[in-house]
C-alpha cells in the first residue's frame, strides 16, 4: 500500500478527498481483482484437477510415507509438497480438495439463502406476528453456538457430504434473515411499493419483481462472503471428526491426520491450512470489493 | 428502565426454553437411548421395562417436560451414558477452564482491538488503518484451529518457548489464548472502527469541537463515552462466538475445558452431556446479550426509551 505512506492525520474532516476516495476505491478493487484470480485458480483446479495432479489421491505406498518436500533437503522433486503418512502424494491431495471445499460451500450457501432470504423477505414484508415469530427463531439461532448445533446435527444425521451440507445450511440461514429483513423493511416505505400496491399487483408479485431484484446485490455481497464461512465451517468439522470422512481428501481431513505428525512433518499441517486461508481470503477479497461497488454503506457493518 | 429490563428478560428466557427444546429435541431425531445403553444381547420384553423404568414409554412432549423440569428445578441433565455420573457434575468440573481461557481471549482481544480500532477511526485511512484492515482481512480467512498449529509448530516445537498442550501453569495459557483471541479479533476490530467513526461523525462532536475544546477533550469527554456503546454491545454479543471458538482451541490444545468434553460427547453420542453442555453455553450466549443490552441501555437513555 504505498500510495498510504502518508499518514493521514486531518481529524476535522471524517470524509476523505477525492483524490484519497479515489485512490481507496482502486486499492479495494486491486485487491478484488486479486480475489477473483484466487477464486477462478481455485475454480480451474476443482474442474480439471485429474490432469493438473501428479498422482493418484487415494493411491497409498507405505514406503514412500512421510516424504519431504521437495524444496527441503532429502526431498523428491516427484513429490512436491511431499507425501502423507500412507505415502500418499500431499499436492494432490490438496488439489484435489478444492471440489469438496468448492461444492460443500456452494452448496450450503445456496441453502441458506433459500432459507434465509425467504425467511427475511416474510418477515419485512409483513412485520407484526410473522416478524416476531421469525425474528424470535433468529434470536434462538444466533443464541446456539453454530459448532455445537452443526456437530450434534452431523453426528445424528450421520457424517456425509450431503448431512454435512444440510448441517451448515441449517445454521448459517440467520444471518441472511437478518439482513434481508432490515432491507426489505426499508423498501417496504418507498414510493415505487406504494405505487405497486395502489395499482393492485398481487402480494408476490411486489415481492418477486419489485422488492427482490432490489435486494440482488445485498444478498449476492451476502452470499459471496458466506461462501468463504461455509468452506471453513466444512473443514472444521471435517477436523474434528464430524465432517467429511477420511481417505476422501478434505482440506479439514487432511489437517487432522497432519496434525498428528506436526512435530516432525510440520508441512503435512500448514499446506491444507493454507490451502483453506487462499481459498477463504480470495473470496473475501472479492466480497469486501464487490460491497464497495455495490453499497458503500454496507461497508460498515 | 424496569420494562425494558423485564421485556429483555422475557426475550431471553424464550430463547432459552427454544433452545433446550432443539437441544431435547436432538437426542429423538434418531437415536433410541434404550438401544444404546442395553446391551445389543437385552431381549425385546427387557428393553420394554427398561424404557417403562426410565419412563422413556410416555409421549415426548411429556419426557421434554420432565427433562425441563428436572433441568430447571435441581440442574439435573441426567447420567452421562459413558462416564455414568451426572453430566452437571461432568460439566461444572469442566468449566472453569473454558471460563479462564475464555477471560484471557477476551482481555486480549480488548487491548489489541480497543486502541487499534480507535487510532483506525481517528486516522481514517493512515498506515496504520490500512495496516490493520488489510490485518483483520487476512485474521478472517484464517482457519483459527490451522493458525493454532502453526503456533505450536513454530512456538512449541521449533523456538520452545511455550508448552504445547495441557493447562498446569500460566505458560499454557499463552498459545491457547493467542489462538481464540485471533478468531474474534477482527471482527472486534473492525466494529470498534466503525463504532468510533459513527460517533465521531455526530453533531455533538462537532458542537464540542465549535467550542473551542481541545482535541484530547472532545475525544475523551465526548466520544469515547459514546463509543463505549457499540463496544459493550460487540463484546456481550461475542459470546457466542468465543464459546465456539474455545471448542476448537480446546480441541487443539488439549485443553480440559467444556469445548473438549462437548466434542468427545457428540463423537460417543452421550447426549445427557451435549445437552448440558447446549444448555450451559446457550445460558452463557443468552446472559452476555442481556448484560450487554442493559448496559448499554443504562449508558444510553435512547436505548430503553426507544
Amino acid at each position: 500500500m504505498p500510495e498510504f505512506a502518508a499518514p493521514y492525520s486531518d481529524t476535522e474532516e471524517a470524509a476523505p478527498t477525492t483524490l484519497k476516495r479515489v485512490l481507496q476505491k482502486m486499492w479495494h478493487l486491486r485487491m478484488g481483482v486479486l480475489g477473483g484470480f484466487l477464486i477462478l485458480c481455485l475454480i480451474f483446479v476443482a474442474l480439471f484437477c485429474p490432469y493438473l495432479a501428479p498422482h493418484d489421491p487415494y493411491k497409498q505406498d507405505i514406503t514412500k510415507r512421510l516424504g519431504k518436500p521437495a524444496f527441503m533437503d532429502g526431498g523428491k522433486a516427484e513429490y512436491p509438497l511431499g507425501t502423507d503418512h500412507l505415502g500418499r502424494d500431499l499436492l494432490t491431495r490438496i488439489l484435489y480438495g478444492t471440489r469438496i471445499s468448492l461444492v460443500v460451500g456452494l452448496a450450503a450457501v445456496i441453502l441458506m439463502l433459500t432459507v434465509g432470504v425467504t425467511l427475511g423477505l416474510v418477515a419485512g414484508y409483513f412485520g407484526g406476528k410473522a416478524d416476531a415469530v421469525i425474528s424470535f427463531l433468529v434470536n434462538c439461532m444466533m443464541g446456539f453456538p453454530f459448532i455445537l448445533l452443526a456437530m450434534s446435527l452431523v453426528a445424528v444425521l450421520g457424517a456425509s457430504l450431503q448431512n454435512i451440507i444440510i448441517a451448515l445450511g441449517c445454521t448459517g440461514w440467520p444471518v441472511f434473515t437478518r439482513v434481508i429483513r432490515i432491507e426489505t423493511m426499508k423498501l417496504r416505505e418507498r414510493e415505487f411499493i406504494l405505487a405497486a400496491k395502489s395499482l393492485a399487483f398481487s402480494t408476490r408479485r411486489i415481492l418477486a419483481r419489485h422488492i427482490l431484484p432490489n435486494l440482488l446485490p445485498a444478498i449476492i455481497v451476502l452470499a459471496t462472503v458466506e461462501v468463504a464461512r461455509a468452506i471453513i465451517r466444512e473443514s472444521l468439522l471435517s477436523f474434528l471428526g464430524l465432517g467429511i470422512q477420511p481417505p476422501t481428501p478434505s482440506w479439514g481431513v487432511m489437517l487432522a491426520e497432519g496434525r498428528d505428525y506436526m512435530l516432525l512433518q510440520w508441512w503435512l499441517a500448514a499446506f491444507p491450512g493454507m490451502a483453506i486461508f487462499l481459498a477463504a481470503l480470495g473470496i473475501n477479497l472479492l466480497g469486501d470489493a464487490l460491497r464497495d461497488l455495490v453499497d458503500p454503506y454496507l461497508r460498515k457493518t | 428502565m424496569r420494562t425494558f429490563i423485564i421485556k429483555q428478560l422475557v426475550q431471553a428466557i424464550g430463547v432459552c426454553l427454544v433452545i433446550s427444546m432443539i437441544s431435547f429435541f436432538l437426542l429423538f431425531l434418531n437415536t433410541d437411548p434404550a438401544l444404546l445403553l442395553l446391551p445389543p444381547e437385552a431381549e425385546v420384553s427387557d428393553i420394554a421395562k427398561f424404557k417403562k423404568q426410565m419412563g422413556l414409554d410416555r409421549p415426548v412432549p411429556v419426557q421434554y417436560l420432565d427433562f425441563l423440569r428436572k433441568v430447571v428445578l435441581h440442574g439435573d441433565f441426567g447420567n452421562s451414558f459413558m462416564a455414568k455420573v451426572p453430566a452437571a457434575k461432568l460439566v461444572r468440573e469442566r468449566l472453569p477452564a473454558t471460563i479462564e481461557l475464555a477471560l484471557a481471549a477476551l482481555i486480549l482481544v480488548n487491548l489489541v482491538a480497543l486502541p487499534v480500532g480507535i487510532v483506525s477511526a481517528i486516522r481514517r485511512y493512515s498506515l496504520m488503518d490500512n495496516v490493520a484492515t488489510f490485518t483483520a482481512l487476512l485474521g478472517q480467512a484464517m482457519p483459527l484451529y490451522w493458525f493454532g498449529i502453526m503456533l505450536i509448530i513454530i512456538f512449541g516445537v521449533w523456538l520452545r518457548w511455550f508448552p504445547i498442550s495441557g493447562s498446569d501453569t500460566w505458560a499454557h495459557l499463552v498459545l491457547p489464548a493467542v489462538t481464540l483471541a485471533s478468531w474474534i479479533l477482527p471482527i472486534n476490530m473492525r466494529m470498534v472502527r466503525s463504532g468510533m467513526l459513527d460517533v465521531l461523525n455526530q453533531d455533538y462532536i462537532r458542537t464540542a469541537r465549535a467550542k473551542g475544546l481541545t482535541e484530547r477533550k472532545v475525544l475523551i469527554k465526548h466520544a469515547f463515552k459514546n463509543a463505549a456503546i457499540p463496544v459493550i454491545t460487540i463484546t456481550g454479543m461475542q459470546v457466542g462466538a468465543l464459546l465456539g471458538g474455545a471448542v476448537v482451541t480446546e480441541t487443539v490444545f488439549a485443553w480440559p475445558g467444556l469445548g473438549r468434553l462437548a466434542v468427545d460427547s457428540i463423537r460417543m453420542g452421550d447426549y445427557p452431556v451435549v445437552q448440558a453442555i447446549v444448555v450451559v453455553f446457550a445460558l452463557f450466549v443468552v446472559i452476555g446479550n442481556l448484560a450487554a443490552d442493559i448496559l448499554a441501555a443504562l449508558i444510553d437513555p435512547r436505548i430503553r426509551l426507544g
